[in-house]
């Protein structure tokens, strides 16, 4: 298979078994999650304010008082790299027209450079990030095997993306082809692993705020 | 500097000087150093005369003609035409006057006077299948001629995208088992000129440093002349800018397309094509394809034919995706399923239940 053909194959064959899976892992695990259920809770709810699964959504956004200064690369590594993760994937000139393909949305990019300029402080983040979880006991004590799996599998497609853009390595189509490759990874194992949390993150916030706001917690 | 090659550039009203400029600029453009121009000039005009030229011997096999068109024509009458005075050109279908019989006693004479000398030059590709009948000269199949040819010369020039990679004959479904060169002739030195047709000025460069060097340029990974397919159209292409703004045309004929903004999204293939289009340009440097308003087929790459259509851009599927709406309901049955299965579980704990009273935490 020359480089042309595996370009052609992440392209084609590739994408649809990489998006088919990544779908059905997707409307599988939300079905299974949100069709759990919980017993209700037959106390009578107290109403304390800001205890509610909304406030929840938004507060778990901003650092706990002094957590910030305990934990500032988690937090603003956290931030810098989730941002700049958003702005790469989405408003890349490239990836738009992806997506307009896919599902016919379409918004404006951003100039390339300063795409580039985002991917290099993003990795920068998730390098930090990644070096404050070995360096942590912790941290370190924490982490699994899905932790570091899945921050290879955020990592791959950022620095393949860059790596290709800037011509190292590989020939660009090799470059491009191992990215586009790399991003089917992700999307393979993100409904099956923590990174699912792109889709559950807020629905979580707001089950574990509604309960805590019944018993007049604010969390 | 004397020689036949200055007498007959002389009789058609090109000057010594303009000689010297033309094989300086064949030389800079294969990023070769100055000394090699005059080299490359001195070759070329000491070239003796036509019984001792180096020979040249250039079959077609599954072809289209459009890389002899491409060189004879498209810079005609200009100097790089005349670079074939320096070489002796023994048979070529569509150029030689010979047909039948004679040119067949052509080609063989000459591959028995040159012998482990001449320079083979192909164009089109082999079929292998039907035990080669899809195309054949002289009653003999592509695969045989060329098996026959190789054994005796220098060097072989796999010339245009079929030779070098298969090309239109290799395309998807490959009706006629079409190969390249390079997958049946493994133990000479094959340089691949790829392009749907190649550029001439590569090809003549080609030439020119065989005949000055007695060798082959440096080649890259897919067996190309690095001086020209060493970088990609998308990075020498002067709408280049426009991609980095994020501007493209978004159809043929819109604002962007008439402001010669970027043809990314309109299926250009300029990224991953390795050719010397967006800098040396056809026909005597008066356009080529993305100056003229189309995007690169990526024709100097192998398989370009089969790399998800023309007008699809890179970033797009190169396939519909067609698993895709069965696995969705796949999944959403087997979520539904799971449901179901974990609704049964929680049931059967609850009926399961035992109530503790407060007997029981006396006992």
């Amino acid at each position: 298979m020359n480089d042309m053909q595996f370009l052609t194959w992440v392209r084609g064959t590739g994408l649809d078994i990489a998006v088919s899976i990544f779908l059905l892992g997707v409307i599988w695990r939300l079905f299974e999650i949100y069709s759990i259920g919980r017993k209700q809770d037959l106390a009578a709810p107290r109403s304390t304010p800001g205890a509610s699964g909304l406030h929840t959504i938004f507060r778990r956004s901003v650092p706990p008082e002094g957590m910030m200064k305990r934990s500032p690369v988690s937090y603003i590594g956290g931030y810098v790299f989730h941002i700049g993760l958003a702005i790469v994937v989405f408003l890349f000139a490239p990836h738009i027209l992806l997506i307009s393909n896919l599902t016919g949305l379409s918004w404006p990019g951003l100039p390339s450079q300063f795409i580039d300029l985002i991917t290099v402080v993003t990795m920068a983040a998730m390098v930090l990030v990644l070096f404050d979880r070995i360096n942590k006991p912790v941290k370190r004590f924490l982490s699994t095997f899905g932790d570091w799996f899945t921050w290879t599998l955020t990592f791959l497609p950022l620095l393949t993306g860059w790596l290709s853009v800037q011509h190292l390595l590989l020939p660009y189509t090799t470059m491009l082809a191992l990215h586009i490759l790399s991003v089917e990874l992700l999307l393979v194992f993100l409904p099956f692993t923590k990174l699912f949390h792109a889709f559950t993150v807020f629905g979580s916030r707001w089950y574990i705020g509604k309960i805590n706001g019944h018993k007049g917690v604010a969390v | 500097m004397q020689g036949p090659l200055i007498d007959t550039l002389a009789r058609q009203g090109v000057t010594r000087r303009a000689f010297m400029k033309y094989c300086a600029t064949l030389a800079s453009m294969m990023a070769l150093p100055p000394a090699a121009g005059r080299a490359m000039a001195e070759a070329m005009a000491a070239a003796p005369a036509a019984a001792k030229r180096p020979s040249v011997i250039w079959l077609p096999f599954q072809e289209c003609t459009g890389c002899t068109e491409s060189i004879t024509r498209s810079h005609s009458p200009s100097l790089e035409g005349l670079i074939f005075d320096a070489i002796s050109l023994d048979y070529q279908e569509t150029l030689m006057a010979a047909a039948g019989h004679q040119a067949e006693e052509a080609l063989h004479a000459a591959m028995k006077a040159n012998e482990g000398k001449y320079l083979l030059i192909v164009d089109g590709s082999i079929p292998l299948g039907l035990d080669g009948a899809y195309s054949c000269i002289a009653g003999k199949s592509n695969l045989e001629a060329l098996k026959e040819a190789a054994k005796g010369a220098a060097a072989i020039v796999a010339m245009g995208s079929c030779a070098a990679y298969g090309g239109i004959p290799k395309a998807n479904p490959n009706p006629t088992g079409a190969v390249s060169v390079s997958d049946i002739i493994k133990d000479k030195p094959i340089i691949n000129i790829p392009g749907c047709p190649p550029i001439p000025v590569v090809m003549t460069g080609v030439l020119a440093h065989f005949l000055t060097f007695g060798s082959l340029p440096e080649l890259d990974g897919k067996g190309r002349p690095k001086a020209f397919y060493g970088e990609t159209i998308h990075d020498r292409c002067y709408r280049r800018p426009f991609y980095d703004q994020g501007k493209f045309a978004k159809t043929f004929d819109d604002e962007g397309a008439r402001n010669g903004w970027c043809l990314f999204e309109l299926g250009c293939k300029g990224p991953v094509t390795y050719n010397a289009c967006a800098t040396v340009k056809w026909n005597g440097g008066t356009s080529w394809p993305v100056e003229s308003g189309h995007g690169c087929l990526g024709c100097s790459e192998p398989d370009f034919w089969d790399a998800g259509g023309f007008y699809k851009a890179l970033s797009m599927p190169a396939d519909p995706l067609k698993m895709v709406a069965n696995a969705a309901v796949v999944g959403a049955a087997a979520g539904v399923a799971i449901s179901f299965a974990n609704r049964g579980k929680k049931s059967a704990a609850k009926s399961a239940h035992e109530t503790t009273t407060l007997a029981d935490l006396e006992k």
